[in-house]
């Protein structure tokens, strides 16, 4: 089946078979391998990319589900300079990642939840990455990140 | 997961059209619920049919019978309407506990309500509300629709459209959550309204149920020491690595509790 859609703002169309999860069409066709699979049942949130301007966990999404999206992965929030985005710049600097498993799927989660907040404290960072999981269980460096980032991208 | 063929509907006559016209189709709302359980081969449509781009179903209203949300509306999107917040806070605070961000993005009350979880949230508030089912062929009280586990009085290829919420004087729901999954191990939904109060609980049984002796202390007297003594029977409550029937009736008594104190203070 024919799908069209957009990714990192570039025009995508491709024939694949329906049952096609959104992530691997990211993966596989498109080799954006940034965006990662932790659990493939919709737990972990590392698989998380923006659907239309919202987090979602493409693990769990099919790619016909996003015909006609917009949809960005991690490497889609780089500027073009190669410098990082002001959360992965946070990330880096307040030591946000161990092995970074899933740290693509936080910073997608971290964009879209400081877009939607004027001010975050760490509860309410806490409550809205409740939907990702890190292994490596730097929860406390992750929340400092989120906060700083945020107030980075709010400047 | 097997493979099926897609369909999108451009409206929901022709959602029921290609449902009647498939061998074994099913209606996909968000697939929060329908996608997890295909890729676990649980279930194997041949057709899924999309009820995505039918966007009359995704509107919010005030209606003179009370709130009516469209079955397609998603979790976050009742969790952020300021109709929804102004005429029944209690229904968002719902909708903003419903898994994660990323599952509230896409997961629907209408394939909530349909799917009849034991364990979802929506069902407690429905129950509690005295809620009315719309469907493409009619309608039902919430005390109707919902037939215990995974089921309800939908029949085949029958639509879910809207659910109406009359506006209580007063509600709340508490629920104590599975820290992984974050469906409720016991929900309760307390609600005080024109005819009477209603105490609706999730997650602890094989479906929601009501409980008659707090609604008649509440009814007396809405307070939390009026449940005082009121036990429920763990016979029939679920038991599973989570928490034993016992607990779980416990947690009944509990949630209720602290459900009539934050409606007091609502
Ligand atoms: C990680 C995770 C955590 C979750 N946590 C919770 C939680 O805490 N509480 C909770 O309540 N739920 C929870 N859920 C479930 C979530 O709320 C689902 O979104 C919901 O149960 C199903 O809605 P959907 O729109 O995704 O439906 P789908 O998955 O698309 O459909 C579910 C079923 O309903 C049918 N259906 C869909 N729409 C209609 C309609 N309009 N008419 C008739 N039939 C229809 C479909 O055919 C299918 O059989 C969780 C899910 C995940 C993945
Ligand atoms: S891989 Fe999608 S949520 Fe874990
Ligand atoms: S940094 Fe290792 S899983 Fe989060």
């Amino acid at each position: 089946m024919q799908v069209s859609l957009t990714v990192n703002d570039k025009a995508v169309t491709a024939d694949i078979p329906p049952r096609t999860l959104l992530v691997d069409f990211i993966r596989d066709h498109l080799n954006l391998t940034g965006t990662h699979v932790g659990c493939d049942t919709a737990q972990c949130g590392a698989c998380t990319v923006h659907l239309n301007g919202h987090a979602i966990k493409s693990c769990n999404v099919l790619v016909l589900q996003a015909a006609g999206g917009q949809v960005v992965t991690i490497e889609g929030v780089t500027p073009a300079d190669g410098t990082l985005h002001p959360m992965q710049e946070a990330f880096r600097q307040h030591h946000g990642l161990q092995c970074g498993f899933c740290t693509a799927g936080m910073v997608m989660s971290a964009i879209d939840l400081a877009g939607r907040h004027a001010s975050l404290d760490d509860q309410t960072i806490r409550a809205e990455l409740d939907g990702n999981l890190c292994r490596c269980t730097g929860y406390h460096n992750i929340v400092a990140s989120v906060k700083a980032g945020a107030a980075s991208m709010h400047q | 997961m097997y493979e099926f063929n897609y369909q999108k509907a451009s409206s929901v006559a022709d959602a029921s059209a290609k449902l009647a016209a498939s061998a074994d189709g099913r209606l996909l709302a968000g697939g929060q619920t329908l996608i997890a359980s295909m890729k676990m081969r649980l279930v194997a449509p041949s057709d899924l049919i999309d009820l995505a781009g039918v966007t009359a179903l995704t509107a919010i209203e005030s209606t003179p019978g009370g709130l009516k949300i469209g079955a397609m509306a998603t979790h976050a999107s009742v969790a952020a309407s300021p109709l929804v917040s102004k005429a029944i806070p209690a229904l968002a605070t719902l909708a903003n506990g419903i898994g994660d961000r990323m599952v509230r993005q896409m997961g629907t009350i209408g394939g909530s309500v349909a799917n009849n979880d034991p364990a979802a949230d929506y069902p407690a508030a429905l129950v509690a509300l005295g809620a009315t089912v719309h469907t493409d062929k009619r309608q039902m009280p919430a005390d109707s629709f919902f037939k215990g586990m995974y089921e309800t009085a939908l029949a085949a290829g029958e639509i879910v459209t809207a659910i109406t919420f009359p506006v209580p004087k007063r509600a709340a729901y508490i629920k104590f959550k599975n820290p992984a999954s974050r469906y409720a191990i016991v929900g309760v939904f307390v609600a005080q309204t024109a005819t009477g109060v209603r105490v609706a609980v999730t997650g602890a049984g094989p479906g929601v149920f009501r409980v008659p002796a707090m609604e008649a202390a509440l009814g007396a007297n809405f307070a939390s020491a009026a449940l005082d003594g009121i036990a429920v029977s763990a016979t029939d409550l679920n038991t599973d690595m989570h928490a034993s029937s016992e607990y779980r009736a416990h947690l009944v008594g509990v949630m209720a509790k602290r459900a009539v104190e934050c409606a007091l203070a609502g």
